[in-house]
């Protein structure tokens, strides 16, 4: 094993400014739906009085989760101490940040004032859960960053790993207040349960790895730099195991929902209902975003790194749905007001049937572009700065590695 | 806190402006005048918790088809004046809505006016990451328009549906009820007429309107006050709360369901 050698990409290529085209596209895309929105104000959108968190949301949650999760593996070097990952430490915490950033971008774009952010800053109600996300995104930004530094900067290695343990708890309580956001909202039969929060963080392992390793074996293909199997294999292996756990959590959710008489409705209107959300729950959180990837990372699919792409994206996607049930699905289901009651009549939606939601362009657009500017950011922080070792083939970061 | 600006000479703003006013207000008869002085209630004694305002709904007496609270806070706050035009149905705003309910089991049906319930621990304001959704010391959950970014999340957190947001700029607004696009807004009991002062106080214009259509399902007064109409009606009869369960405690309660 040598001294790992980190370097920034050389990003001259044809290949490399089609990218920054396409990802500037997308970003251009998303800010022309973001002031189409705002200056005609929301009607433009599928959202209403209903539905009043639409496809920004579900990007931007995804994504400030996915932020959290992408600095898992620079934890696992740092605070679980496993030689291997420690060279990865430097991409995940970008990643991380990157992550953040274009969430946060969707979630400040989509406001109904985006130009009173400044208010976000300066009024603080301590009482509210999205008060706190505020200071634990932005904690989370300097926190990183001193984490690279530390991590960057030789003389300051020493405190490496007190940083690392630091961001590592950091990340931790900001996802946990993600989860609360939702955990927290006792009035709607949807969300109201404790188990968000962890849920959230299993959430955040696996969707943030998905990402992280599509990065990865993206970045070192396309630098042309040595890529070792041992390490995509654990990687893959850990991905594995993170969707799993999430699979257990929402059966826990569901489980435990299913026992209690009170929510059987919410309960019958996302597993078993007419909905789209339904379908959306089925086939593409369940089928084809944890079994899916399951079977293809732990059969021998899993060998190869076009599946292992494959399987993340998919890990994506089915991120994406759940974020899509867990947001939408839970506002599409009408507030129980009147026990025991039907509504007959109401000028205002209230009811029986389910909220409908048609999500527009422009939302649709705004919420890529998240994605877009978090790898733009990974993009360019890669060319500037030296967050990606020259090798990452097995007999260079491998202790382990025989042969 | 809310004290009156102190002047330097000893004469308050509102005197000021009142013998101003008084000077240069041009009598055109006796009793009209082109200017009038608003006598506000002095701002020191406006709003503390001695009183807590809240309505009883009388379901028994609240008819079905009729709509008359909603028409009247639709005028008095100058909601669906044909300023909405682009909103759909489901986007526009809502103070206060008529819903009929049925009994499942019974088949016993009820019409009832729903708004936002003003509850002791309102979960909008918890939620509110600016502050913007604030409860007054009397009892009146209100939105600052001015620091609402409009986030929604007090949407999310209402049990009752109560609050819309303003999906379009509006023009056409009331003088005593500013709004604004991109901001969240929701029933304020009128609290213009209730900070008049005591002599021109009046029932907020839901109330009002059901009074006068001969309904009398609405009855407004202080939860305080031992001695109001209203406290007197809820120690007679039995009243409940929309979502009692989540303990709440709203100054909004219902007879008949």
């Amino acid at each position: 094993m040598k001294k790992v050698n980190y370097l920034e990409i050389e990003g001259k290529s044809s290949g490399f400014l089609l990218l920054l085209g396409v990802l500037g596209a997308i970003i251009l895309a998303g800010l022309g739906g973001m002031y189409y929105m705002e200056h005609n104000g929301h009607y433009v959108t599928g959202m209403d009085n209903q539905i009043v968190w639409g496809m920004p949301h579900v990007f931007a949650v995804f994504l400030i989760v996915a932020a959290s999760g992408a600095l898992n593996v620079a934890s696992i070097g740092t605070v679980f101490g496993k030689a291997m990952y420690k060279p990865l430490g430097r991409l995940s915490a970008l990643l991380a940040l990157a992550l953040l950033a274009g969430g946060l971008m969707v979630l400040v774009l989509d406001l109904g004032r985006p130009d009173r952010l400044v208010v976000a800053m300066t009024y603080y109600n301590f009482k509210s859960i999205f008060a706190w996300n505020i200071i634990l995104y932005n904690g989370f930004f300097a926190v990183v960053i001193v984490y690279i530094w530390m991590m960057m900067q030789a003389s300051m290695n020493k405190y490496y790993k007190a940083a690392g343990f630091f961001a590592f708890f950091w990340r931790l309580i900001l996802t946990t207040g993600t989860g609360s956001i939702f955990g927290f909202l006792v009035a709607r039969p949807g969300y109201d349960a404790a188990i968000m929060a962890p849920m959230f963080i299993i959430m955040s392992f696996a969707f943030g790895l998905a990402i992280f390793l599509l990065v990865l074996m993206l970045g070192y293909r396309w630098a042309e730099r040595p890529l070792g199997d041992d390490m995509v294999r654990k990687l893959k292996n850990l991905l594995g195991v993170f969707v799993g756990a999430v699979m257990y959590f929402v059966l826990a959710f569901h489980l435990t929902n299913l026992y209690a008489t009170e929510h059987h409705g919410v309960e019958k209107f996302i597993l078993a209902g007419e909905s789209e959300h339904t379908t959306i729950f089925w086939v593409v959180q369940i089928l084809l975003g944890s079994i899916a990837p399951l079977a293809i990372l732990y059969t021998k699919l899993g060998a190869s790194r076009l599946w292992i792409g494959i399987a993340s994206l998919l890990v994506i996607v089915g991120g994406l749905a759940q974020m899509y049930v867990i947001i939408i699905g839970g506002q599409a289901f009408p507030l129980e007001m009147f026990p025991g009651m039907e509504v007959v009549n109401s000028s205002f939606a209230d009811g029986n049937s389910y909220h409908q939601y048609t999500p527009s362009m422009a939302e649709t657009l705004l919420g890529l572009s998240g994605i877009a500017a978090a790898m733009l950011i990974v993009t360019l922080g890669a060319k500037v700065l030296r967050f990606m070792p020259d090798s990452l083939a097995d007999k260079d970061v491998n202790p382990h590695h025989k042969g | 806190m809310n004290k009156p600006d102190a002047e330097p000479n000893g004469m308050s703003r509102r005197k000021f402006l009142g013998a101003g006013a008084t000077a240069a207000g041009v009598s055109l008869a006796p009793g009209i005048s082109l200017i009038n002085v608003a006598e506000a209630k002095p701002l020191a004694d406006t709003v503390t918790s001695d009183k807590r305002w809240g309505m009883l709904i009388d379901t028994n007496k609240c008819a079905k088809g009729c709509s008359a609270c909603v028409e009247a806070c639709n005028t008095e706050n100058g909601l669906n004046t044909g300023d909405e035009l682009n909103s759909r149905p489901e986007q526009k705003a809502q103070w206060i809505r008529k819903v009929d309910l049925r009994d499942k089991l019974t088949g016993h049906e009820v019409s009832l006016p729903l708004m936002c319930q003003h509850c002791e621990n309102p979960p909008c304001v918890d939620v509110c990451p600016t502050g913007a959704s604030f409860k007054r010391e009397d009892g009146v959950v209100l939105v600052d328009k001015h620091i609402c970014i409009g986030c929604r999340y007090c949407m999310m957190a209402c049990p009752y549906k109560a609050r819309s947001f303003i999906h379009e700029e509006l023009t056409n607004q009331v003088e005593v009820t500013p709004r604004g696009k991109g901001t969240v807004e929701s029933c304020t009991l009128c609290v213009h007429r209730i900070d008049e002062d005591t002599n021109n106080q009046r029932d907020p214009a839901c109330a009002e309107a059901c009074l006068k259509e001969g309904h009398k399902a609405m009855i407004f007064g202080d939860l305080n006050d031992s001695s109001s109409e209203l406290s007197r009606e809820l120690k007679k009869h039995s009243t409940k709360a929309i979502r009692e369960d989540l303990g709440l405690n709203p100054g909004i309660r219902y007879r008949g369901i």
